[in-house]
């Protein structure tokens, strides 16, 4: 069997993290910041020890699967070309304090539809990103554990969609289909999802909660 | 190792009796913590700022000021001076005129803040909030250099005017300001700390006491790598907590979940409860509460993962009444800074 190779954009806290996480879990794991490997090259090594530090081309290029990062205000940095046809995992959120103001959100149902705007031919999933970078670890179960939390993954892309599935049940985590990416609204900062932790079964009722305010026009009342 | 105490004069009503209480007595109440926390022998008393309606201090200068002057021994300093909106020449005029005041006391912790109030009313942009903190830390850090040496200033830069050969005034004493930089936790601000050689101070807010270990690692590489001298270089951690002789997970629970509430709406954070909170005050978990033998075991835990000099704790989250502080300010300073310097073996140490 081939290892997956997971290529990480972004050496904060989040990429970081998901580093960790993916090299316990066996993945090969690459990780780029925007400039010098070598810049990052100590974080990487204290910070996620066996990930190798590469350029963002080399990431992409190389990467079975693509995870995106970086802050959410510099997704315009994000290379179209490089990233079309690519499995790429959406792991962002907007967060004001540090994003500043945005005002093509007001326009997209969710980031990931923003982002996926700005890298139209990526083949793009969002989930990870209800979850804190730190819960990564502390949260992480072997399957079957009766503690185990459930987190939710939303593509139009059905070969996204499995890898990802597979990524986030071998990080130590029950994953849970949310159908199309539109539908990753439902996990967004503000929502029960976001501020909450579930198992499968609770994740999947607030998914269909979610769907049926939508289908109603209505936001589901917390 | 140094323990102290650090607030924002929080003044949110109380959560458990709807007791409010003015500013004005706030700042009486922190200025009562500065001298228990001397008299008890702790080493640290900071007070940070925050802009909003809950908290009674948004100028830090005044307050550690008036504390310096009413304590003999306890340094006193920022925690934290949100920098991205401040000058940095006044900056360091008013903390070398604190350090005048107090004997060399003074201290200050430069941060980004976590809440960005300060912005509009300052007129900084969101946008720039990498590039304000990169730009003011760099011109604080050369002002202190300067001062150092005692040499004048050529500087200019994007978000104040140029200084041409300025020589600023008065110089701290020893013309040496004690500067450490804040983080919560992002792996390129400890590089940042590092790579400009000033202290580290953490900001452990709950999760695990391990959640650091690694930050703290990566500080004393990059500094080494960078040419400073890691072991000169002091590592912090700031927390939340309350001290008690019994009880002070039940007296402390609804303030940090009354705050905690608060936040995680605002945030659209995890919300937090009983359960958390409970995970997070076992021998393992980032939030201090628990009789004197509990908080120093935590903190020498905390120290196994980081070998961290520092420990300071904010005790007064949504206004934990002022009694309550002050028995756990006593305790800290002591029983738990007593059992904390029999297990490091160091009583001396602190003292120079």
């Amino acid at each position: 069997m081939s290892t997956t190779t997971i290529g990480i954009l972004g050496a904060g806290k989040v990429g970081t993290g998901v580093a960790r996480q993916a090299l316990k879990a066996g993945y090969r794991v690459l990780i780029a910041a925007s400039g010098d490997p070598k810049d990052i090259s100590l974080i990487i090594s204290v910070m996620a020890p066996g990930a190798e530090a590469v350029t963002a081309a080399e990431a992409m290029a190389a990467a079975d699967l693509v995870v995106l990062s970086v802050p959410l205000h510099k997704f315009r940095t994000l290379d179209p070309t490089a990233l079309s046809g690519k499995l790429v995992l959406d792991t962002m959120n907007y967060w004001r304090d540090t994003n500043g103001d945005m005002p093509e959100l007001d326009e997209a149902p969710s980031s990931s539809e923003m982002v996926l705007a700005h890298i139209p031919g990526a083949r793009l999933a969002k989930s990870l990103n209800h979850i804190g970078y730190h819960e990564l670890e502390l949260d992480s179960r072997p399957a079957g554990a009766p503690d185990r939390r459930a987190l939710a993954v939303a593509s139009d892309h059905d070969d996204t969609r499995a890898l990802v599935l597979e990524f986030v049940e071998r990080l130590g985590f029950d994953a849970v289909d949310a159908g199309s990416l539109a539908r990753g609204a439902a996990f967004e900062p503000g929502t029960p999802i976001f501020t909450g932790s579930y198992d499968e079964a609770g994740l999947q009722a607030e998914l269909l909660a979610h769907a049926a305010g939508a289908e109603m026009d209505l936001t589901p009342a917390r | 190792m140094e323990l102290g105490v650090y607030s924002f004069g929080d003044v949110h009503q109380n959560p458990v009796t709807g007791a409010t209480v003015s500013s004005e007595q706030r700042m009486a109440d922190l200025l009562e913590r500065a001298r228990l926390a001397d008299e008890v022998g702790l080493d640290y008393f900071g007070i940070g700022e925050h802009h909003r309606a809950d908290f009674a201090v948004s100028a830090t200068v005044p307050v550690l000021a008036a504390a310096a002057a009413q304590t003999r021994n306890i340094k006193v300093g920022s925690a934290v001076t949100v920098l991205s909106t401040e000058d940095p020449v006044r900056v360091y005029q008013q903390f070398a005129t604190i350090d005048l005041l107090s004997g060399g006391r003074a201290e200050l912790t430069a941060g980004r803040g976590s809440f960005i109030e300060s912005y509009p009313l300052f007129g900084a942009d969101l946008n720039d909030y990498e590039a304000l903190y990169e730009e003011k830390i760099a011109l604080l850090l050369a002002l202190n250099e300067a001062g150092r040496k005692e040499e004048s200033i050529t500087w200019s830069g994007k978000f104040r005017p140029a200084l041409d050969d300025a020589t600023i005034y008065p110089r701290p004493v020893g013309n040496d300001l004690d500067i450490w930089i804040a983080t919560g936790g992002t792996p390129g601000s400890t590089v940042r700390a590092a790579r400009l050689g000033t202290n580290v101070i953490y900001a452990l807010l709950g999760g695990a006491v391990s959640s650091f270990a690694r930050h703290a690692q990566l500080f004393r590489a990059e500094a080494e790598q960078a040419g400073h001298s890691a072991k000169a270089l002091k590592v912090g951690v700031s927390a939340v907590g309350l001290v008690a002789k019994s009880g002070a997970e039940d007296t402390f629970y609804p303030y940090w979940r009354h705050l905690m509430d608060g936040i995680s709406r605002e945030r659209g954070f995890s919300a937090p409860n009983r359960i958390s909170f409970d995970m997070q005050t076992a021998p393992k978990g980032g939030i201090y509460a628990g009789t004197p033998e509990q908080v120093a075991e935590k903190i020498l835990l905390t120290r196994e993962h980081m070998g961290h000099d520092r420990h300071i704790l904010q005790m007064d989250l949504a206004s934990v009444p002022q009694k309550d502080v002050l028995k756990s300010i006593e305790l800290l300073g002591t029983e738990v800074k007593p059992l904390i310097d029999a297990e490091l073996g160091s009583t001396k140490e602190n003292k120079a």
